[in-house]
């Protein structure tokens, strides 16, 4: 079972947190603080598991993360997942996010957290790997996209003309904060099917 | 209307939206708290308007603001309205917000329960979806109970991307609500072999969390485990599955020796690390279920090791750690075989990577033996100087620890090197393992009998400088060594040499800014130096002295009176009385020491730790029994007298003995002097340590016990537990030319006797005898108690719920709830409608459907014992070959060229009747009997069998009655025969493999020839082909892969492939044969005509009413019928027939009418319904393809003729 499933910033700021047992908003906060403070310590060429996150769960459970240019994604999974399995699992998910948001960098995580959690809920559901295909997944969130475009319809046209015009004044957003290097390479990982 | 429609959203257009919050608050860094209460202000005006747009923005919004530690359930229900919208755009946000902050808390989560309902049978899939993907997240157990039919009727849905979602989600309706388990887990087991390899990675991936909590009740799963671990080629699949037989294993090692070698040709062959890592650790995982015996296994852990050594060595840091992880595993069973590689470990200790060093420490607990753990401990000492965070210094001494305490001090030499090693560990800054330091201490000093002299001794120093340990800052951790060390001091007095200055040091007034229960321990202890200085000074007839003493406790006792902790000041206040009274009687010159250490008479035994637990209650003794009438509640309250006494480790908790008599002692006393003198090992107090310290040459005379208590304990240069190392290999190497001369002499007594146990005199470990001969005293614990007992069970796991036996047949109770008033349009099932019955089931059934419900579950049970047998039988073959040899050239066989052979040729189907001559039961009992090549077909196909053997079953599940037992059938129809051979076949096809079946072919000596050689030839048509080993031509034959001896008969399996299933044909084919018996050997042949029917691609395939029902309903179906009359068989029989012959189940039964399901490899489905009449059988049916149905029918037709 994977516990949670925790995305930030090289500065310990949050852009996506999913937990999948019940905690308090205030302990979240402490869970990701805690999670960065661990993680972030660590030096780049160490491994990717970590044990003992203490506010989730007991000893049975591992943090593996993985950390993009300025992102990390950090999964906390307990002994019935495969530490590589996982880590490759977030090699898939870091890839579907390049093919969903067209390159993509930290920006399009910190404003579309909606859809990052659309992309994370077609591979993990409720704490179990749902599917590991990504082009799978890529398919099921293109058509859930075209079918919120129709429903859109006729009303979405001026909101769509209304948050481009907003973009528009914002040249300030460097567009090239990216993800970095998604090819990070770990050795014979297994193709998921 | 649209005008309006794009008058609303312009107005709502100027909004902000989820962007536009987030540019917000990055814009105001400053006052980030201020703008975001703001933002909510607006928010909640937002969710006041009727327009569920803005409702559904807002809630979006608040969603993001949750992630950044916002409390948002006060919007609980706005958020429940946002995921009621009929756009699936809003209801996805509304969900995503419920799925990250619903909990079982919140309390409108009952108001969802009929919307998520509504949602799960949406037309629409990703409606469902999403519903499902929320309820993931914040099922409770109301709502499980309310849904769980809900979605197990998904389980079955058309939609894979459905299915898998439904499948996953079961697993969290199982932990809330785990009655749901049972009911459901038939079709969950179903969906293992679903035709969507998305769902069957979904259900295995629910079973493996299943079987990981309760493995036992998993077991007979094994079968279909294997078979799709050997069939799958799906990566995370396979992972999890081996995982589970990880699992398994440990419960049946009979499991494990199947797995080794299919587990052993996956490391070969695997290039991704993971799997290659997982079957490594299941590999661990057999030989550790396996008993050691088996030498052939030698191999197996050689081989894991090897790899993992590949891993250790990878420059890839997660490989390296995964290595060690995998290791410390290999090294609780086969630490030998792991202990070659300690080089490799030591290594790692060094590494920069802090996961990896733990890890190392890990291994580092099984590598120690006699011979190296000193060394050991010396580098871990060093680490420890080294380390910088406390956590991981930390971690290093409670290592230290564990490594030299395992297995009851078994690897310790010499406990005065482990004593100083102890002391050295207190000088650790701020650990915080100050108590496992004390605890080893005390346990030492009580089981090591030996070692007290010089742990008193060691202790009286500790105490001597506690101001060191104590001083800087308020390091509470450390300083309860300082509690073991009065203890030893005080309880081991007579081992003391200068009892007085202990006394005095244990007095200062610095001691009373320890903690009240160190506090408390020094007070007790004070008295026990107290009596023993009095004893030593009475007789030494010292009166002078005495009262000294005695003035000294007067004088100083009065601190511990004032100390804040009340133990502390309880104990003082009455010893401080006690003492008065003595210094009374001192004065009056009575002699009083006598009396004084009566108090602390007899000797302390060591009790385990689960020693209190484990004392039975005696019989008659109601612990739960009030003694007395229960107060008022409010008096109750305040009864809780745990603040008053620390409740201490129950290893300190001190049982005195009932005060045995004087004389009793004194027995005991003698005994144990005789018993000490008696033994040539037990050091007695003269010829003590030090004496051998001065003998022992070159090393720096400092007698440890003669330290002067003035200066602080270290010793500058050298710490002091160097010296043991030092001493340790002079004495070993005394003790090796000790040893030689008396192997010399022994060998020479040797050559004149039989030579029996040289091999044991190589130099291993239990050559190196203890420097003190130590006497490790046992705990104690009650009769008939065992340590080993579990008792740590956690009663509040929440997957104890879970473990329920999945093996029993349903009870009728056992149903799901299903609401009552549902909906009308939703197509009722029989299964609903039953389940309505069985809630109203208050009246007691009638006496005959009791009986029927009787006879029922005695043949179910029967049932169930054949499936024990099954997995008995399963499991007792030896390992086969992991993949069965035809089948994997099947694949390149499909390949080849087509042959040229005209496509009408064997369309001509005419005559042929032998091929439907069944083959009546005798054959299936002597299959059982049979030898072991049937197995590989039994072990492979477990699931496929079982349907029609169960095909009488299925109906009763739907709710029809039992009739008189079936005729016996048989599947084998006869293929060829002659005076040499009876050839048998079965065709049967795999959902899997589109466009493959399977031929078993049964081949029988009837001679009493030897039969050999055997190969089998096909004339392939264009339509199907026989699967050949690559490399060879369409006109090879393929090689049986057994003999036969006479009377003897096995099972060989083809594979072939086929272009289009919808018409039946046949395949002309030889099979030649060597047969030799005393005349000689004659080459033989027997033709025969290979028939494929078209129910042989048909493959059972359970469907579920709701689901027949949707099939039926789309229309994309052709359909066609038969009528067969003059049938005088029971429908119920008849209904079995169908379903063993022509591999269908049923769906539902009503009366004397039944529908029928099944499915084609190729995905063709296959309805059917079959009427009974008086003395006919009309069977229509509908299918995805005409010309299929029509031949089915056909082939039914004169199945039903037979009847």
């Amino acid at each position: 079972m994977i516990k949670a499933i925790l995305i930030f910033n090289n500065h310990g700021k949050p852009q996506l947190s999913k937990v999948y047992q019940p905690y308090s908003e205030d302990t979240q906060q402490q869970i990701i603080r805690e999670t960065f403070h661990l993680v972030f310590k660590r030096d780049e060429n160490v491994c990717n598991f970590l044990e003992g996150g203490l506010l989730i769960g007991g000893s049975d459970n591992k943090l593996i993360y993985r950390h993009y240019a300025t992102l990390y994604f950090v999964f906390c999974v307990d002994s019935s997942e495969s530490e590589l399995g996982i880590l490759d699992l977030i090699q898939v998910f870091v890839e579907t996010l390049d093919k969903c948001f067209e390159n993509v960098c930290e920006l399009d995580l910190i404003f579309h957290v909606d859809k990052v959690h659309n992309i994370l809920a077609e591979m993990v559901m409720g704490g179990m790997v749902l599917e590991t295909n990504m082009n799978e997944i890529v398919t099921q969130i293109d058509a859930q996209n075209k079918l919120e475009k129709s429903e859109a319809g006729l009303a979405g046209a001026p909101a769509r003309a209304v948050s481009a015009v907003k973009n528009m004044n914002l040249p300030e957003i460097p567009r090239n904060i990216n993800i970095g290097d998604i090819s990070i390479k770990v050795p014979n990982l297994p193709s998921f099917k | 209307m649209a005008l309006k429609m794009v008058k609303g959203s312009i107005d709502r257009m100027f909004d902000k939206n989820l962007q536009d919050l987030v540019r917000g608050i990055r814009n105001h860094k400053e006052d980030e708290a201020k703008y975001i209460s703001q933002c909510i202000d607006e928010i909640k005006q937002e969710l006041k308007q009727d327009n569920i747009a803005v409702k559904a923005n807002a809630v979006c919004k608040l969603t993001y603001l949750q992630m950044l530690g916002y409390d948002i359930s006060w919007a609980a229900f706005n958020i429940i309205e946002v995921m009621s919208a009929s756009k699936f755009t809003f209801k996805r946000i509304g969900y995503l917000a419920a799925s990250q902050c619903f909990h079982e808390g919140t309390d409108v989560i009952m108001l969802t329960t009929n919307q998520i309902r509504k949602d799960l049978s949406s037309p629409s899939q990703y409606d469902t979806g999403v519903a499902l993907t929320g309820l993931s997240c914040f099922v409770t157990p109301d709502l499980a109970r309310d849904l769980a039919n809900d979605i197990m009727t998904l389980m079955s849905h058309t939609k894979p991307y459905i299915r898998k979602k439904a499948v996953l989600i079961m697993y969290k309706v199982f932990l809330k609500y785990p009655e749901s388990l049972r009911p459901a887990f038939p079709r969950l087991k179903e969906k293992l072999e679903d035709p969507d390899p998305g769902v069957q990675s979904a259900a295995v991936n629910v079973i493996c969390e299943l079987a990981r909590r309760n493995p036992k009740n998993y077991l007979s799963l094994a079968p279909l485990f294997f078979k799709l671990m050997t069939s799958s080629t799906n990566n995370w699949v396979l992972i999890k599955i081996i995982k589970l037989f990880g699992a398994l294993t440990p419960l049946e090692p009979r499991l494990g020796k199947k797995l080794i070698e299919p587990l052993t040709n996956l490391i070969h062959s695997t290039s991704a690390m993971s799997l290659l890592y997982e079957c490594v650790n299941t590999v661990i995982a057999v030989l550790i279920s396996l008993s050691s015996g088996m030498p052939n296994h030698s191999a197996s852990i050689q081989l894991c090791v090897q790899k993992l050594r590949i891993l250790i060595e990878d420059s890839d840091q997660n490989l390296k750690y995964l290595g060690l992880l995998a290791m410390s595993k290999i090294l609780r069973t086969h630490p030998k075989s792991v202990q070659a590689h300690k080089d490799l470990v030591l290594q790692c200790l060094d590494d920069k990577d802090e996961s990896i060093r733990l890890r190392a420490l890990d291994l580092l607990y099984g590598m120690v033996s006699k011979k190296n753990l000193m060394e050991i401990v010396k580098k871990l000492m060093t680490h420890v100087d080294k380390a910088e965070g406390t956590t991981y210094r930390d971690e290093l001494l409670t290592k230290i620890i564990d490594i030299c305490s395992q297995s009851n001090y078994q690897h310790i030499t010499n406990f005065e090197w482990y004593i100083s090693i102890l002391v050295e560990l207190t000088r650790l800054e701020g650990t915080r393992h100050g108590h496992l330091i004390a605890a080893q201490m005390l346990d030492v000093a009580i089981r090591v009998k030996a070692i007290r002299r010089f742990a008193v001794s060691q202790m009286s120093a500790l105490l001597d400088s506690a101001h060191l340990v104590a001083s800087s800052t308020q390091r509470s951790g450390i300083c309860e060594v300082l509690y073991a060390a009065a203890w030893i001091c005080g309880e081991f007095s007579e081992h003391l040499q200068e009892p007085q200055q202990t006394l005095e040091a244990m007095l200062r007034p610095k001691v009373t800014t320890l903690p009240g229960h160190i506090q408390a321990v020094y007070v007790q202890n004070v008295v026990k130096l107290y009596a023993a200085i009095l004893q030593q000074k009475e007789q030494a007839a010292d009166a002078q002295a005495a009262q000294e003493v005695t003035q000294l406790l007067v004088e100083r006792l009065p601190q511990f009176v004032q100390s804040a902790d009340l133990e502390a000041q309880e104990r003082a206040s009455c010893i401080l009385q006690l003492v008065k009274h003595v210094q009374k009687l001192q004065a009056r010159d009575v002699p009083v020491a006598e009396e004084v250490s009566a108090l602390f008479a007899g000797e302390l035994n060591p009790v385990a730790p689960k020693a209190q637990k484990k004392v039975p209650v005696p019989e008659g003794l109601d612990l739960d029994a009030w003694i007395n009438e229960p107060l008022s509640d409010s008096e109750s309250e305040d009864e809780k007298p745990k603040a008053i006494f620390h409740d201490e480790e129950p290893r300190h908790a001190k049982q005195r003995p009932p005060e045995a008599d004087e004389q009793e002692l004194a027995r005991r006393r003698e005994a144990r002097k005789q018993e000490q003198a008696n033994n040539p090992f037990y050091i007695k107090s003269s010829p003590s340590p030090q004496k051998r310290y001065q003998d022992a040459p070159g090393v720096d005379h400092i007698p440890v016990v003669q330290i002067d208590l003035s200066v602080p304990l270290k010793v500058p240069g050298m710490p002091m537990s160097d010296q043991y190392v030092k001493l340790e290999e002079e004495r070993r190497h005394r003790q090796r030319l000790e040893k030689d001369k008396r192997k010399r002499k022994k060998r020479e007594r040797e050559r004149r006797g039989a030579r029996r146990h040289t091999s044991l005199h190589t130099e291993s470990d239990e050559d190196i005898t203890p420097a003190q001969r130590v006497d490790i005293v046992t705990e104690e614990m009650p009769e008939n108690a065992l340590p080993s007992d579990e008792d740590d069970k956690d009663p509040n796991d929440p997957y104890r719920a879970l473990d329920i036996d999945l093996d029993k047949p349903l009870a009728d109770s056992e149903k799901l709830p299903v609401q009552k008033h549902r909906d009308t349009e939703t197509s009722k099932s029989p299964e609903r409608q039953d389940v309505t019955v069985v809630e109203k089931k208050s009246k007691k059934p009638k006496k005959k459907e009791k009986k029927q419900k009787e006879k029922e579950r005695e043949k179910k049970k029967k049932k169930e014992a054949e499936k024990g047998v099954d997995l008995d039988f399963w499991l007792s073959t030896t390992p086969p070959a992991a993949t069965p040899a035809p089948e994997e050239p099947g694949v390149n066989a499909a390949v080849t060229a087509p042959k040229e052979e005209p496509r009408g040729e064997e369309q001509d189907a005419g005559e042929d009747a032998e091929q439907d001559l069944e083959k009546p039961s005798e054959q299936k009992k002597k299959k059982h009997k049979k030898d072991k090549g049937e197995r590989s077909k039994d072990k492979k196909r477990p699931k496929k069998r079982a349907p029609p053997r169960e095909g009488d079953a299925e109906p009763v599940q739907n709710g029809a009655l039992r009739e008189e037992p079936l005729p016996p059938m048989s599947s084998y129809s006869l293929l060829a025969e002659n005076s040499y051979i009876k050839m048998t076949y079965d065709v049967q096809g795999s959902l899997q493999k589109d466009s493959q079946v399977t031929v078993s072919m049964v081949l029988e000596n009837q001679s009493s020839s030897f039969l050999k050689n055997m190969e089998l030839n096909v004339l392939d048509s264009l339509n199907a082909r026989l699967a050949r080993p690559e490399g060879s031509s369409v006109h090879d034959g393929v090689p049986v892969p057994f003999q036969l001896p006479p009377g003897i008969s096995n099972e060989a399996q083809f594979v072939f492939t086929i272009q289009s299933i919808v018409t039946a044909q046949k395949l002309k084919g030889t099979l030649s044969f060597i047969a030799k018996n005393d005349e000689g050997s004659t080459h033989e042949k027997l033709d025969f005509k290979l028939h494929f029917t078209c129910t042989s691609y048909l493959v059972t395939t359970p469907c579920y009413s709701d689901a027949f029902a949707k099939l039926l309903e789309s229309g994309d179906l052709s359909m066609s019928s038969v009528k067969v009359d003059g049938i005088s068989m029971s429908f119920q029989n008849l209904l079995a027939k169908i379903c063993f012959h022509h591999h269908f189940s049923v769906v539902e039964r009503v009366d004397s009418c039944a529908s029928m399901y099944s499915r084609s490899i190729q995905g063709h489905h296959v309805c059917l319904l079959v009427k009974k009449g008086e003395k006919s059988v009309s069977v229509d049916g509908k299918c995805s393809d005409s010309t299929l149905l029509s031949n089915v029918l056909e082939e039914m037709k004169e199945t039903l003729a037979k009847c």
